[in-house]
């Protein structure tokens, strides 16, 4: 059959089965609709988790950032795993035990304040606005690609598809949703790994794979990418650090900890029965993720020797432009892929001198979306890939719009402006402020300022300055008051947006930038992406301090902490 | 024993399980992962450079053991002070 009309039905079956669920799981309760009643099993939640996490930014960039980077692009595959152990350590059994719908409930019951409360849903709206243009960009880029319309055109579909999905779901049918995407997902990732594994070393697990040697040699695959990329002028893939290994430490601990901090994976952990629920949810989650995660490196690596192999089959052999396969035609119909030719030999150069190089634009956001057609597999896997993006993509879009229109709803609306109003209007309002949420985030994915990863990256920083802080100190200390809290949040958030902000331009508009994109102004060679940690630091500092200088929490607080530390009882919260 | 200081000696014995486990956490990721990444790489793992290898593929392989151990120690430790829900 031919592409084209596969993936229609591929994608379409997919959909059909998303709607299907999202109509048969329909929230009826606010209960409901934040947190799935409270009554999902751990295993299901840790494969809704995973989904939810496994974002655009994973399926389709991370792995052609990687392919790009090399050893440099560990920070992501760190900093996305490495944070669900401090979310199972330090945050998630506790929160649960709190037991309530938000993020910014929690800390505005342990902060014994409405400021702190509102202050942490500005935040949260920051971090998951960010969040959710990556998804956006991702949604269109697929859209464009495989169904052949333009990037803008995908874009509208997207948002037309994910406002009737998150609008009917709720918590609930989101949660069985995301089943259903984990499992599209996963295939889509694996299958296509495990074919081009095969092809090029004979090992079917990628991830051995890209440890081993060449089919039918004894050179290693890792040496022989080595070798490849340093002839074309490039850094020995294996050891290119990011920058420097102080900016690729402050990088993976920005993502780690922004990992634990973002509101829409937490929430997921107040829909678990118990607290050891909410721990082994967490094992699980990691390990749906890790699946991809431990897949990701061999993609990256396998994906940028079929990409140069195919260029340049053998060395000073270069493909003929007229000879390109249809993949690279394709992709060129996108503008995703542009060719020069600079010096008129109808040849395809490509090298790391800008002079010469006939490549001149190989965006990485197309590595795993033509992975497939590089490695000539057959159309199925293909249209299967096109539906794994838009799962990962729409699956965390969903995630994201409940957190931010939860927080509107339940914690500015029902918490602060308008206590009285009814169960039924408040999930109306959440409804109305989903629409808006997704017309916001479909306005920046029609400029987006930077590669879905890259913007992706600066909402781990604004959440693990802000939010991720405030929750471990609430946890953690029984001394770090309202006034520590707030003042730590406020100053953490700040520091690093007006860092963001001084190097990448004001909201990101080009020209805003006061102190320039430029290398020698950064502190300590820190890029904006990664400067989360740094603003997380500042926020510990901040808390504690101003904390000591103002008076003790009160004891029903004292008391409210102890008892989150106690994992007995947590289900009794839940019909609050 | 009164039910706070109960609670409290929970809290510590729950304290000294997450701290051994939260340096082996960093020593994995940032320690051979970023900062020992050179010195690691002299050694050899099939294909895979060590440090490189624990970049990409074993952090993420002992992230995943790590919460495995902490769910196991913190079963017992709920039953050792009779605080998992079960016993409501």
């Amino acid at each position: 059959m031919e592409l084209q009309t596969l993936t229609y039905l591929v994608v379409g079956f997919t959909f059909a089965v998303y709607i299907g669920i999202a109509i048969w799981a329909r929230a009826g309760s606010t209960s409901e609709f934040y947190v799935a009643g409270g009554g999902v099993n751990p295993v299901a939640n840790g494969m809704a988790t995973a989904a939810d996490w496994m974002s655009a930014a994973s399926f389709i960039s991370m792995a052609g950032l990687i392919a790009f980077l090399g050893y440099g692009g560990s920070v992501f595959l760190m900093g996305w795993t490495g944070g669900y152990v401090l979310l199972a350590l330090l945050l998630a059994p506790y929160l649960r035990k709190f037991g309530k719908f938000t993020v910014p409930e929690f800390i505005g019951d342990r902060f014994y304040s409405r400021t702190a409360r509102i202050v942490a849903v500005l935040c949260l709206i920051l971090a998951s606005v960010t969040y959710v243009i990556g998804q956006m960009k991702g949604v269109g880029v697929a859209f464009s690609r495989f169904l052949e319309v333009q990037y803008e055109v995908g874009l509208l579909i997207g948002m037309a598809i994910v406002f009737v999905y998150a609008v009917l779901g709720g918590m609930k049918g989101i949660t069985y949703t995301q089943i259903a995407q984990y499992c599209v997902l996963i295939m889509a990732y694996t299958i296509p790994a495990i074919f081009i594994s095969l092809n090029l070393t004979g090992n079917p697990f990628p991830q051995l794979g890209l440890g081993s040697t060449m089919a039918g040699t004894d050179t290693f695959l890792l040496d022989k990418l080595d070798q490849m990329v340093v002839e074309l002028g490039f850094d020995q893939y294996t050891t290119s650090a990011r920058l420097s290994h102080l900016n690729m430490f402050a990088y993976t601990m920005s993502l780690m900890i922004g990992t634990a901090g973002l509101p829409h994976v937490i929430i997921r952990f107040f829909t678990v029965p118990k607290v050891s629920d909410a721990r082994r949810s967490a094992g699980w989650a990691l390990i749906f993720i890790a699946i991809l995660y431990t897949t990701a490196p061999a993609v990256a690596g396998m994906a940028r020797l079929n990409l140069m192999n195919t260029i340049e089959p053998s060395p000073g052999n270069y493909l003929a432009y007229d000879e390109r396969p249809t993949w690279f035609s394709n992709w060129e119909q996108t503008g995703l892929l542009k060719y020069e030719d600079k010096n008129g030999d109808g040849l395809i150069q490509y090298s790391a001198d800008n002079n010469t190089n006939e490549m001149v634009k190989i965006d990485r956001d197309i590595m795993v979306l033509a992975n497939p057609e590089i490695a000539r597999l057959p159309n199925w896997v293909i249209a299967l890939v096109a539906a794994g993006g838009l799962a990962a993509a729409l699956s965390t879009a969903a995630g994201l719009l409940l957190a931010i229109s939860s927080a509107i709803s339940h914690d500015l609306l029902k918490g602060i402006l308008k206590p009285d109003i009814s169960e039924k209007q408040e999930l109306n309002a959440s409804r109305v402020a989903m629409a808006g949420a997704i017309g916001v985030a479909g306005y920046l994915g029609f400029n987006p300022p930077d590669f879905a990863a890259g913007t992706v990256a600066i909402a781990f920083g604004l959440a693990a300055s802000s939010i991720f802080p405030a929750l471990m100190m609430g946890i953690f200390s029984k001394r770090v008051n309202k006034q520590g809290a707030v003042a730590g949040m406020i100053v953490g958030i700040t520091v690093t947006l007006l860092y963001v902000f001084q190097h990448l331009g004001i909201m990101f508009i080009p020209g805003t930038s006061f102190l320039g994109g430029l290398e020698p102004n950064w502190f300590l060679g820190i890029e904006p992406n990664a400067f989360g940690a740094i603003g997380a630091i500042v926020n510990f500092a901040v808390a504690i301090g101003v904390s000591q200088f103002t008076e003790e929490p009160p004891k029903h607080v004292r008391d409210l902490v102890e008892n989150i530390r106690i994992p007995s009882g947590a289900s009794e919260a839940v019909g609050h | 024993m009164s039910d706070k200081t109960q609670h409290n000696k929970y809290w510590q014995e729950n304290l000294k399980i997450i701290v051994p486990l939260m340096v082996v956490w960093f020593v994995v990721s940032f320690g051979c992962g970023i900062i020992f990444v050179d010195e690691l790489n002299n050694i050899r793992l099939g294909g895979y450079k060590l440090g490189f290898w624990f970049a990409q593929q074993g952090s993420i392989y002992c992230f995943v053991l790590l919460i495995y151990i902490y769910t196991k120690q913190m079963a017992k430790l709920d039953k050792k002070y009779s605080l998992d829900d079960d016993n409501q």
